[in-house]
C-alpha cells in the first residue's frame, strides 16, 4: 500500500503545482527556418550567461498557430517563418491578447532545383518546370484546352531541352519546401499562360486546383522530407532532377550542380539580388509583452540582427542563409531593436 | 508384412522429405533474418567510426591584450567576451604567411571549427595569467577537414575522394600534417556536448540525459501503478462483467497506436494543468500511459505463474489476503513483473511519435538538470540529425543509434540477470 499513497502524493503534487516560470526562451517554428535558428540559439548560449534557447521545428503554420494562443510562460516567445504571418494569424494573436509583435525579415532561402555533378547541366525556365511536372497541362496542340500531362521527355517541352525521360525528385506535400515550389516555381510558370492568367480572377479555386496539382504518373517521385536522401538519389541516378534547399546545395557542391533557372544558377549572389527566381523570405515573430518576462529575449534578436549573425560575412551565410542588402538590414536591425510593433 | 506396414512406408519417405524440407525452411528463415539484422548492425556501425574520432590542429596563439580586446587586468566579464576569434585568425595567418586574398583567408579560417574561439575562452578562463604571452593549444578542426583526414593518408591526391576542401586548403593540411600539426584522437566531445549545428562539437550528452530523466519519470509512475492494478486484478477483484470488461480495456489500451498518447498529453497535461512544453516531467507520464498496459499484462501474468499451493499454504498457517499477496505472492512474482517493466521501458526509449506533440522534438543545446528542464531524447536526436544538411553529421547519425542500442542492450541485459538470478521454478 506504499506504493498507493506515493502515488496518490505524486499526483497531489502534479495537480497543486503552480505554473512552472520559465528561464529559458521557447521558440517555434518554420522547419527551413530552424537551420539558421538554432545557429544563432547556440552562439547566443555560448557568448552570454543566458541559457540556451530551446527551438522546436514544428512548420510555418503549425508555429503561428502556437505563438498566437496567447501570452504566459506557456506559451513560445519566438515564432519561426518561411512566409510572412497571414492577416487571420494577425487577427488571432491579437484576439488572444498578443497585441505588441515584433516582425523581423531575416533574410532568404533559395529552392534548388538540381542534378549530379557527373551529369549535364539544365537550363530551364519556371514554365518548363510547370509544364514537366503538372497535373494538368494545355493542350501541346494550342488553343485553351487542358489534358493530362502527355510529357515524359524533356525536349517534348521545348526542342532546346535534352533529351532526357522526366524524372524530378522532390519533397512530399507535408514540405514546406514543397509548399515554396508550388508557390514559387509551379504558380508563375502556369500564369505564363494567358488563359490561366484569366482564370485566376474568373475562378480562383480551379486556378489553384490546376498551378499547384503535381502529376502522380511517376515523373515526379515523392523522396521523403529528409533533403539529404534526395541527393544521395541524385548521386546515384544521374538523369534525374532534384529539388530542396539551397543549404543542401552549399553543402553537397561536390555532388550536385544547380540548375539555370532563367538564367540564373541558384547561388549566393543570384539570390540575394532577386535574380534567381525560386527564393522565400524568412521571418521570425517576438512577443513585445515577453519581453521583460523572460530574460533574453532582446539580446537573442539582438544577436539574430547582430552583422556577425546575418551579415554578408556572418555565420549563416555560411550555412546557406542569404542575406539582405545592407539598406535592409540597416531598417529592419532598428525596427527590431527599438521594438517596433508589426501592424497588418 | 500386413497391409498397414504397406501403407507407412509407402509414405516414409515423402513423410521425411516434408520434415527435412521443413526444417530447411525454418534454417532459411532465421538465416534469412539474421543476414537483415547483421547488414543494419554493420552498416550502422561501419558507418558510425568516424564519428567517435576528432580532428585537431596544433595553433601557437599570441594572446596579446590588444588582439584580444582586454585591459591589463581583465575581469571575468571581460574575458568572456573578449576576441578570441580574431586571436585564432590571428595566429592562422602567422602560421601561412603567404596568404593575403580575402577569399583565402576565409578559406583558411574555415579549417578551424568554430567552436575553436570557446575552446580557446575556456583555456584563458581557467588560467587568465597567460594572457600576454603565447599559448599553444589543439584546436579542434573543422567538420571537412577531419572526414578528409579520416578517407586518405595523402591530402594532396585524394582520388575518387569527394570534398568540398579546394586544392589550396588541401596543400596547407597537407603542410599542416608533415609538420605533426594535425593530430586525431578519441572524440570525447560526442560524450559530453549538448546538439550543436557544427557536426565537430554536437554531443549526445543531452539527449542521453533527457532519455534517463523521461525514463525515471516513466518508471515511477507507471511502475507503482501498474502493479497494484496488476495485484488487485489479479488477486482481490471478483470475477464478473465489470472485471471482465476492464481486463479487455486494458488489452487493447497496449495496443493503441502512441501518437494518441502524445495527443492526450498535450490536450491534458499541457494545455489543462499548464505543465512546462518539452520537459522530461510530461514526457514521462505520456510514455507511463503508454507503458502501463505492457506492465500490467506481464505482471498479471506472473502473478498467475506462482502456484496456488504457495497462497493455500500461507492462507492455511492463517495469513490474511493481503498478507499472502506481500508476504509470498509478491516476491515470486517480482523477476517476471520486472522483467516486463524493463521491456515496457525498453519500448518507451524508443518513441518519437508522442513526444512530438509535446514539444520533446527540438535542438537542444544545455544537459537538462532536472525534469522540468527542456530536453530531448534519443531517437529524436537521431531524426534531426539525419535531417541536418552538414555531412559530417550522417556519422553521427550512426552514432547516436549506437547509443541507443547499447542503452537498450544494457536494459534488456538487466532485465535477464534479473531473471536468472530471482526466478524460481517448481
Amino acid at each position: 500500500m506504499f506504493a498507493k499513497s506515493v502515488l496518490c502524493g505524486s499526483f497531489a503534487l502534479f495537480l497543486s503545482s503552480p505554473v512552472l516560470a520559465r528561464d529559458s526562451i521557447s521558440i517555434v517554428g518554420s522547419s527551413t527556418v530552424f537551420p539558421f535558428a538554432t545557429v544563432v540559439a547556440e552562439r547566443f548560449g555560448k557568448v552570454t550567461d543566458f541559457k540556451t534557447p530551446k527551438i522546436e521545428s514544428t512548420g510555418s503554420g503549425g508555429g503561428l498557430k502556437l505563438f498566437c494562443s496567447g501570452l504566459g510562460t506557456g506559451t513560445p516567445d519566438i515564432t519561426n517563418s518561411s512566409r510572412r504571418i497571414k492577416k487571420s494569424e494577425f487577427e488571432l494573436c491579437q484576439e488572444n491578447g498578443v497585441t505588441e509583435i515584433i516582425e523581423g525579415l531575416i533574410g532568404y532561402d533559395g529552392i534548388a532545383v538540381a542534378n549530379s555533378v557527373e551529369a549535364e547541366q539544365i537550363s530551364l525556365t519556371r514554365q518548363h518546370l510547370f509544364m514537366a511536372l503538372a497535373k494538368d497541362v494545355p493542350s501541346p496542340d494550342g488553343g485553351d484546352t487542358l489534358v493530362p500531362n502527355p510529357y515524359k521527355s524533356w525536349n517534348e517541352i521545348s526542342s532546346d531541352l535534352p533529351d532526357l525521360a522526366i524524372e524530378v525528385l522532390g519533397p512530399p506535400p507535408t514540405s514546406g519546401t514543397r509548399d515554396a515550389f508550388v508557390e514559387l516555381a509551379m504558380e508563375s510558370g502556369c500564369k505564363a499562360f494567358d488563359f490561366i492568367n484569366e482564370m485566376k480572377k474568373s475562378d480562383e479555386d480551379a486556378f489553384k486546383a490546376l498551378c499547384h496539382t503535381i502529376r502522380e504518373d511517376g515523373a515526379y517521385v515523392e523522396a521523403g522530407e529528409n533533403d539529404n536522401l534526395i541527393v544521395q538519389k541524385l548521386e546515384a541516378n544521374p538523369n534525374a532532377l532534384g529539388i530542396f534547399g539551397f543549404s543542401f546545395l552549399e553543402q553537397n557542391s561536390d555532388l550536385v550542380q544547380s540548375s539555370v533557372i532563367e538564367g540564373f544558377e541558384a547561388d549566393f549572389d543570384a539570390i540575394a539580388d532577386g535574380d534567381y527566381p525560386i527564393s522565400r523570405p524568412l521571418y521570425f515573430y517576438a512577443k513585445k509583452q515577453h519581453i521583460g518576462q523572460i530574460p533574453g529575449i532582446a539580446e537573442y534578436l539582438a544577436e539574430f540582427t547582430s552583422e556577425g549573425a546575418w551579415g554578408e560575412d556572418g555565420y549563416l551565410a555560411d550555412k546557406g542563409m542569404i542575406p539582405l542588402s545592407d539598406e535592409e538590414r540597416d531598417e529592419i536591425g532598428s525596427a527590431v531593436s527599438s521594438g517596433t510593433p508589426l501592424e497588418l | 508384412m500386413s497391409d498397414t506396414t504397406e501403407i507407412v512406408k509407402a509414405s516414409l519417405a515423402r513423410r521425411y522429405r516434408a520434415e527435412r524440407r521443413f526444417r530447411f525452411y525454418g534454417v532459411l528463415a532465421i538465416t534469412i533474418s539474421l543476414s537483415f539484422l547483421a547488414f543494419l548492425l554493420i552498416s550502422i556501425v561501419f558507418r558510425s567510426i568516424p564519428a567517435f574520432t576528432q580532428s585537431s590542429i596544433h595553433l601557437d596563439v599570441a594572446l596579446d591584450a590588444e588582439t584580444l580586446g582586454v585591459s591589463e587586468n581583465p575581469d571575468y566579464a571581460e574575458l568572456r567576451t573578449a576576441n578570441y576569434s580574431g586571436a585564432i585568425k590571428k595566429a592562422m595567418r602567422e602560421r601561412f604567411p603567404d596568404v593575403s586574398k580575402r577569399k583565402e583567408k576565409k578559406n583558411l579560417y574555415s579549417l578551424i571549427s568554430s567552436g575553436a574561439e570557446f575552446q580557446l575562452r575556456d583555456h584563458v578562463i581557467s588560467d587568465p595569467t597567460i594572457i600576454g604571452g603565447n599559448t599553444v593549444i589543439w584546436l579542434q578542426a573543422d567538420d571537412e577537414l577531419d572526414a578528409l583526414v579520416a578517407a586518405v593518408d595523402d591530402v594532396t591526391n585524394i582520388g575518387d575522394v569527394k570534398t568540398r576542401l579546394n586544392e589550396q586548403q588541401r596543400g596547407w593540411i597537407a603542410e599542416l600534417q608533415q609538420a605533426g600539426e594535425i593530430k586525431t584522437r578519441f572524440n570525447k566531445t560526442f560524450f559530453t556536448n549538448g546538439d550543436s549545428r557544427e557536426p565537430e562539437l554536437a554531443g549526445i550528452k543531452a539527449a542521453l540525459f533527457g532519455s534517463a530523466w523521461t525514463l525515471l519519470v516513466t518508471f515511477l509512475l507507471s511502475f507503482p501503478v501498474a502493479v497494484c492494478a496488476a495485484i488487485y486484478l489479479e488477486e482481490f477483484a471478483p470475477v464478473n462483467r465489470w472485471t471482465d470488461l476492464i481486463e479487455v480495456n486494458i488489452n487493447n489500451l497496449a495496443a493503441v497506436p502512441s501518437i494518441v498518447f502524445g495527443l492526450l498529453g498535450l490536450a491534458v497535461f499541457i494545455n489543462f494543468f499548464a505543465l512546462p512544453r518539452s520537459a522530461p516531467l510530461v514526457g514521462g507520464i505520456v510514455l507511463s500511459l503508454m507503458t502501463l498496459p505492457t506492465i500490467i499484462i506481464s505482471s498479471r501474468a506472473a502473478l498467475k505463474a506462482v502456484p496456488p499451493s504457495i497462497r493455500e499454504a500461507a492462507q492455511g498457517i492463517g495469513a490474511s489476503q493481503v498478507q499472502v499477496v506481500f508476504h509470498h505472492v509478491l516476491p515470486l512474482a517480482m523477476p517476471g513483473i520486472l522483467t516486463g517493466t524493463i521491456i515496457g521501458l525498453a519500448q518507451a526509449l524508443g518513441e518519437t511519435a508522442p513526444l512530438l506533440m509535446i514539444g520533446m522534438v527540438a535542438f537542444i543545446v544545455d544537459i537538462p538538470a532536472g525534469i522540468t528542464d527542456p530536453a530531448t531524447v534519443l531517437p529524436v536526436q537521431v531524426f534531426l540529425w539525419a535531417d541536418s544538411p552538414e555531412r559530417a553529421f550522417v556519422a553521427k547519425t550512426s552514432a547516436a543509434i549506437v547509443v541507443l542500442l547499447l542503452f537498450l542492450i544494457v536494459m534488456n541485459a538487466v532485465a535477464v540477470l534479473l531473471r536468472k538470478k530471482f526466478e524460481r521454478r517448481w
